[in-house]
């Protein structure tokens, strides 16, 4: 009954979205403002039932519905609450269920949010989201339905991908969608501008906050997905370059480039066209990769199902909402009028450079990941593009524009001094300079790699302590400088952190794999590893021989570790679960190979020493609170009633 | 005439994702089924002087598994297979397939090879022999050297149940 239940609120959220999509939008043309007024209320009546479908399909994992088809396929009886919860999104159905609840969720934070905002703006902006909803929830309904049933049902399910069952998962999906979705607001703001006309400043300054929040998200969403890689996958890496993470990682950049585009068209007037191309880029990159992750064109790690008529589907829409939207841009490109001028070195410059080279990067990405494909479908040959690849493409690509990074929030709007600025910095420089070639020399001798990762961190947060320095002379108190001041800042300090984590991690772990018997000792990096041996170790769903390994430093105990090698009892996988303790400076991690002999007293045995690995994530977290709190300055809450005339003077224009 | 560029992209592109979604890459109909496995003699990582050649395995049915120390999902699979060679069901012969920094011999020492032998393929020619596309891959050969069945990507415990097991029951291995 409750899946059935689930099913006909999806029905229903469907006729609610063509609502929430088509009244408003005829509404807007024809200045009817009964029908604008169905917006807000068909957007939220569409997230109720959205959300009480999800909940029907959250129940039926709770209670271990074996007869609804996705449980059956995607849960078992002994798998703990948590994850029955989380499994709901675990599957592909799921995770497109949460994707448009995700959506209802935004569209109905942007009826919420939006009292300041001209009926016919807050009108079209929903309407649109209204299409996409439609889209998706047909997506579901016609290939992709939650609720179906399974008859009979099966006796028990086949168990959640062990790989997921990870705390890092209960809210990867959820936050990785959210930002994901969360594109969506600025792309249906940018197609609502280019409807109505109305590219101005206003329309920057409305759809930046909704960009800025939808950025965080996706970067917590990113590094909460590489920290569950970090943890999970028991070979201590944290990226790979799988396509599943390139079709996250490129909306990131497209995300990325938008925002510094938007501070320009707020700020300045310039680059408008441009603008508006890089919010239609950031959320087509995000149904791209909806794509690329549920068709199957691309074979990956992630295994997920694969199905043509899903893949065909979402081509379909994807055609339709990306071509669409590019045919509406061609055809209004050219009235948009380009704003203020400005010469060479200045801020938006600066900028441009900036959008530039993270758009190259992103070509970068997108080619490798879609070049085993596009080679496959010329009859070429079916190949995969690995990590070195990418590694020397994005690496040299991205260290120009963290240089800039360093210049950028420093150089004057317009018009900049270049000798003014080279006076600011000059020190700056040489300090950066001077560490990047010493402090390789104080660990392992000169290494290039180490020298760019550390001259570019140190460049980075000098540039931020002399952009605080500089703004302190004019407003006097760190409390009076705006938020958004402060999140640009440390959101630009934590990327340094995160880059000095993630040079010294790369260029001086250490690890050791070893062939270990009960008793015996292994060192790496001034640490003594002892192997205590295994013992039997009972899991709710799974069987677990559980390793001992005592880590000491000159003769003192300091900490146990207990890795695992678990058998997931329904599926026979074998997961590897790495032990780590964590430290600000470093991680130990140690993880159980295969045991070597029959009576599992010999072990393979890894041990890691990864320096400063926490500083990848720490900095990472910095850069989510920033853009969080640059998403709250007060110019966005304030300022509107100013803009509101400014918004209509410009219609009349 | 430029602002209909990024159209143009797009365009492209979806071509190529309609052309896409008809290949499957994980799917390749294989040419060489029921055809006998290419001849090759390559060296064996990690035992000096010894050389492999599928002639060693006549008589016997045998899994070619073609496998690289730089692949992902090869690591995936590893412990998969470490469990079947365990079993001892049927050999695993790991193809180790373009391995230019000749990580092999180390990773096996340090996590356990489930391989029967290790034919080293540095130049990935016995490699385009067989048709690989893309590591891993596992090719079931006969007793007489014929190949059976090819499997594109990780072998997972559920794979084997509905794929391979069938085809080893009906070649009575």
């Amino acid at each position: 009954m409750i899946p059935e239940l689930g099913h006909f609120a999806l029905i229903v959220a469907l006729l609610l979205a063509l609502t929430q999509a088509v009244l408003p939008l005829v509404g807007a043309q024809r200045g009817n403002l009964t029908l604008m007024a169905v917006a807000r209320p068909a957007a939220q009546g569409q997230f109720v039932f959205v959300a009480l479908a999800f909940a029907c399909l959250a129940y039926s994992f709770l209670t271990n519905d074996f007869s609804v088809d996705n449980v059956a396929r995607n849960s078992f009886s002994q798998l703990p609450e948590v994850y029955r919860i989380t499994a709901t999104w675990g599957s592909h159905e799921g995770s497109m269920l949460l994707w448009v609840l995700m959506l209802a969720f935004w569209t109905t934070a942007v009826s919420v949010f939006s009292r300041h905002l001209p009926d016919d703006m807050v009108a079209r902006v929903i309407g649109v989201m209204g299409l996409i909803s439609i889209g998706f929830i047909a997506f579901l309904l016609t290939t992709s339905n939650p609720f179906e049933r399974l008859l009979p049902a099966a006796p028990d399910g086949r168990d959640m991908n062990p790989l997921l069952q990870d705390w890092g998962m209960i809210i990867h999906p959820p936050m990785l969608y959210m930002g994901y979705v969360g594109f969506a607001v600025a792309f249906a703001f940018a197609i609502a501008a280019l409807i109505s006309g109305r590219l101005d400043a206003a329309w920057a300054r409305w759809s930046r906050p909704w960009t800025t929040v939808a950025w965080a998200f996706l970067t917590l969403g990113i590094v909460l997905g590489a920290w569950w890689a970090y943890r999970e996958l028991g070979w201590g890496g944290w990226w790979f370059w799988d396509p599943t993470e390139n079709a996250s990682f490129m909306p990131w950049i497209a995300g990325t480039a938008l925002i510094h585009s938007l501070a320009v068209t707020e700020k300045r007037g310039a680059f408008k066209a441009w603008t508006v191309l890089l919010a239609l880029t950031a959320f087509s990159l995000s149904l791209l990769g909806t794509f690329l992750v549920r068709s199957g064109v691309l074979s990956s790690v992630h295994a997920f199902a694969t199905d043509p008529a899903r893949g065909a589907f979402i081509l379909g829409f994807l055609a339709v909402a990306i071509g669409g939207s590019l045919v509406l841009f061609a055809w209004r490109a050219p009235r948009m009028l380009t704003g203020g001028a400005f010469n060479w070195f200045s801020r938006e410059a600066m900028l441009l450079a900036n959008n530039v080279i993270l758009l190259a990067a992103l070509g970068s990405v997108l080619l490798g990941t879609l070049y085993p494909l596009l080679m496959d479908a010329l009859g070429m040959g079916k190949i995969s593009v690995g990590p070195p690849y990418f590694n020397a493409v994005f690496v040299p690509l991205m260290a120009p524009a963290l240089f800039l990074m360093g210049i950028g929030p420093l150089t004057r709007w317009k018009d900049a001094s270049l000798p003014d600025m080279v006076g600011r910095l000059k020190w700056a420089l040489a300090i950066a300079v001077a560490t990047g070639f010493l402090l390789p020399l104080t660990m392992k001798g000169f290494n290039p790699w180490a020298t760019l990762g550390f001259f570019l961190s140190v460049w980075i947060v000098l540039s931020v302590l002399i952009g605080f320095r500089e703004r302190l002379k004019n407003s006097g108190r760190l409390g009076n400088l705006p938020r958004a001041f402060w999140g640009m800042q440390l959101a630009h300090l934590g990327l340094a952190w995160g880059i000095a984590g993630i040079t010294l991690v790369a260029n001086y772990q250490q690890e050791r794999d070893v062939r270990m018997n009960v008793g015996d000792h292994t060192e790496l990096a001034g640490y003594t590893f002892t192997f205590k041996g295994t013992s039997e170790h009972p899991g709710p769903n799974y069987r677990a021989a559980r390793g001992t390994v005592d880590v000491s430093k000159g003769g003192k105990l300091l900490f146990t570790l207990h890795p695992e090698k678990r058998i997931y009892n329904a599926s026979g996988m074998p997961m590897t679960e790495a032990a780590i303790h964590p430290d600000f400076f470093r991680d130990v991690y140690v993880a159980l190979g295969e045991p070597l002999d029959e009576q599992a007293t010999t072990w393979a045995v890894r041990v890691f020493h990864k320096p400063f690995i926490n500083w990848l994530w720490l900095g990472a977290l910095l850069m989510v609170i920033g853009g969080f709190l640059a998403a709250s300055d007060r110019r966005y809450r304030i300022a509107v009633k100013s803009v509101v005339p400014a918004g209509a003077a410009a219609q009349g224009a | 005439m430029k602002r209909w560029i990024p159209l143009i992209v797009f365009a492209v592109l979806v071509g190529f994702f309609a052309k896409g979604l008809f290949l499957n890459p994980r799917e390749v109909p294989s040419p060489f089924i029921g055809k006998p496995a290419p001849a090759f003699k390559l060296p064996v990582v990690g035992v000096a002087d010894k050389s492999f050649s599928p002639d060693d395995m006549k008589g016997k049915v045998w899994l070619l598994n073609v496998w690289a120390p730089w692949c992902v999902s090869c690591r995936q699979e590893h412990g998969v297979l470490m469990a079947l060679s365990q079993s001892q069901k049927v050999p695993i012969v790991g193809l180790n397939w373009k391995d230019k920094e000749r990580e092999a011999e180390q990773l096996l020492a340090e996590h356990g090879s489930p391989y029967f032998a290790v034919p080293d393929d540095r130049s990935g020619k016995t490699g385009i022999d067989y048709g690989v596309t893309g590591t891993p891959e596992t090719y079931v050969i006969d007793q007489t050297g014929i190949i059976r069945m090819k499997h594109v990507g990780p072998i997972s415990p559920d794979v084997w149940k509905e794929k391979f097991e069938p085809k080893l029951k009906e070649l009575g291995a």
